[in-house]
């Protein structure tokens, strides 16, 4: 490119491409695994997180190798964004003995803790206790890491989350607590079930400073994750960083969608995520058509390999389905004492 | 090995100061703990002891304090979490269930949920139908997590601190009227084994299988009815999930009889998993049919003559053995 050196506040252009070009590996991913849906490979129903890439992407730049994440059922993007491998990745969902779970987990469960990615979940609000608790652990083995807990509107209205938030607040925890406002939980409009508009507003009963960006918008995200983090990092405790998007495909492959019209997903279209960074990064001369193409062709082939591997993978062994139930109990040594008989003494 | 008479309750207390001595990684959090003895009295000393940061008290917030357990337990920790009452199960069981007991499974075993969830159960002090209840039951059927129930200061000592150093989500099941129960304790440093049973009682005739406070009650039966030349063997699985089946097996191998004895609601009640899984490896050796004395199917009342009535006595037992003693 033209513009060799040249950066966007704190991110170089190395970056904003690499940024760029994991958005694209999200959608493609996406993509890939809603053709495996319609061709009948793919169970399930996964839930994808197409249009919604610039916020795991922005929030995930902001944060380093130590640190961690929840996730959800909607959770793809956040694993790619955290640095997770397609491959295993979509073993996984296919439930795959090479799968991240060995196929047992699947796509919503799906967890590489060496990347620091605590796991995904299948239970709305699920996943932000333990957020809490990976923060509280930072805080007592003074490890200086924070913790990106990624959840939606819906489970704004869980009693998990006000008890998670509330415990981060009276405690000072470095959480980010990343609300993914879609509009729609699962099928239901947030407005129906929602007296507010910006769910952020809730962090002030919780003691803590409450953001709300434009989720379309991947560097919006990443400043607010940025000052989320340093918030964290110096003892201010958590952040709940709403940010605004708009679910361009059903809850699940395979929804109707009868709560919406095709009209009203063309609209949000226009705010697609991608075509707005990318007139970002043409401006700023880092990005022409080429390097576009270049980088959707690759991330395309990437997504269709992973799903050529993850097809060409074995099924799990019948013996995984009771293995990993439970660890063997740790060994006692010398220590061990079954019990006690007044007659024989300790025996 | 010198050994000297505490309280059940005391025993727990040694067992928390002692790992966390050991153990820096090793921390506790639950409602009012930190301020002096702590509801239940097991948590005393510790603050003062090892300080705020690791003996956490907690907003009533169930979810968030089993939750955070976890994510602590998976990024390093072994935390510990008194739940008040096993009764609050009710308000975090997607923690337990969902989250806790299944995120080792889930990631293919990668997930190390190295946590322990202290609670107590039953009836006893007139706390009425939210706050008296026994629920094993509900979490033995839950796969994943490990389910524990002492009956003595010995094996609540040593059960206790193998818990907090096992990998395992341990649940921790103490009950309110064994607290005061004295017992022999070695001074010395000792570890319980998770999944084995203890013969709290050596007899031929029948074997009693019973948990938590019923062990006690399955004693004073077993002393009633030896008065009359019947010798039970009273047999405490200490470890409700998983079951030693081998030694209850090989007991009633003896006995050809058994009855277990459990301080819960009769339908589908821990009892109930007991002797069907002793049914299928027994069966050719029984001379009467298994049965079980429980609780009743009812709410914990509050009236205290009630509540007596309500779960099982010494001389429901002892009037089961009869009838079992008279089929064969």
């Amino acid at each position: 490119m033209n513009n060799q050196g040249s950066s966007i506040g704190a991110l170089s252009e190395e970056d904003l491409l690499g940024m760029y070009r994991q958005m694209h590996r999200i959608r493609a991913f996406e993509m890939s695994v809603f053709d495996g849906v319609q061709r009948g490979v793919i169970a399930g129903g996964p839930h994808l997180y197409v249009g919604d890439e610039a916020i795991a992407v922005g929030v995930c730049t902001s944060l380093h190798p130590t640190d961690f994440t929840t996730s959800t059922h909607r959770g793809h993007g956040h694993l790619i964004a955290k640095g997770g491998r397609l491959k295993p990745m979509m073993a996984e969902i296919l439930g795959k003995a090479t799968g991240y779970c060995k196929g047992k987990g699947g796509s919503m469960h799906i967890a590489d803790l060496d990347l620091g990615i605590l796991g995904a979940n299948g239970i709305v609000g699920g996943g932000l206790p333990t957020a809490v608790g990976a923060a509280l652990s930072s805080k007592l083995k003074q490890g200086g890491w924070v913790v990106a807990s990624f959840f939606g509107d819906g489970a704004a209205n869980t009693g998990s989350f006000h008890e998670s938030l509330n415990l981060a607040g009276a405690w000072k925890l470095p959480v980010i607590f990343v609300c993914e406002n879609n509009t729609f939980a699962m099928f239901t409009p947030m407005e129906w079930t929602t007296a507010i508009s910006d769910l952020s507003i809730r962090a002030t009963g919780y003691g803590m400073a409450g953001v709300t960006v434009n989720g379309n918008d991947v560097l919006a995200v990443y400043r607010a994750a940025v000052e989320a983090r340093d918030r964290a990092l110096s003892g201010e405790g958590p952040t709940l960083l709403e940010c605004k998007t708009y679910r361009f495909l059903g809850h699940y492959v395979g929804d109707p969608e009868d709560y919406r019209t095709p009209e009203e997903v063309e609209e949000h279209k226009k705010n697609d995520p991608l075509p707005r960074f990318e007139k970002v990064l043409v401006e700023a001369g880092m990005l022409n058509e080429e390097l576009m193409q270049q980088i959707v062709a690759e991330t395309q082939q990437e997504a269709e390999e992973a799903l050529e591997f993850a097809l060409s993978s074995p099924d799990p062994d019948i013996s995984e389905l009771t293995a990993d139930v439970r660890r063997p109990f740790n060994p006692l040594g010398d220590l061990e004492r079954v019990s006690y008989s007044a007659e024989e003494g300790v025996a | 090995m010198s050994v000297r008479e505490i309280s059940y309750l005391q025993a727990l207390n040694e067992a928390l100061h002692e790992e966390m001595a050991r153990d820096l990684d090793v921390f506790i959090m639950g409602e009012d703990i930190g301020l002096g003895k702590g509801t239940l009295g097991v948590t005393e000393g510790l603050r003062d002891e090892f300080g705020p940061e690791r003996v956490r008290n907690t907003p009533i917030s169930e979810q968030a304090l089993v939750g955070s357990a976890l994510g602590a337990a998976l990024t390093g920790c072994r935390p510990i979490v008194e739940l008040m009452f096993i009764d609050l199960l009710g308000v975090c069981m997607d923690q337990v269930a969902n989250q806790v007991a299944k995120v080792a499974y889930m990631s293919g075993g990668k997930a190390r949920p190295s946590l322990v969830i202290r609670t107590q159960e039953g009836v006893g002090l007139g706390l009425a139908a939210q706050h008296s209840q026994s629920l094993e039951a509900w979490l033995v059927h839950v796969p994943g997590l490990v389910v524990v129930a002492p009956s003595t200061p010995f094996d609540a000592k040593g059960l206790l601190k193998t818990a907090i150093r096992d990998d395992n989500p341990v649940f921790f099941i103490e009950h309110k009227l064994l607290y005061t129960a004295k017992g022999p304790v070695p001074e010395d440093e000792y570890l319980v084994p998770l999944g084995v049973a203890d013969i709290k009682r050596k007899g031929k005739n029948v074997t009693i299988v019973a948990t938590s406070h019923q062990v006690q009650h399955a004693l004073a039966a077993a002393t009633t009815l030896a008065q009359e030349g019947i010798e039970a063997e009273v047999v405490d699985p200490r470890t409700l999930n998983p079951l030693d089946v081998e030694t209850i097996a090989e007991s009633v191998r003896r006995t050809h009889r058994l009855v277990v004895v459990n301080e819960g609601c009769r339908t589908g009640s821990y009892a109930s998993e007991v002797a069907a899984t002793l049914g299928e490896h027994v069966f050719e050796y029984l001379d009467a049919p298994i049965m079980r004395v429980a609780a009743k199917d009812a709410p914990i009342p509050a009236n205290l003559q009630l509540e007596r009535e309500v779960v099982p006595k010494p001389k429901d037992i002892v009037d089961m053995v009869h009838k079992m003693m008279d089929a064969s």
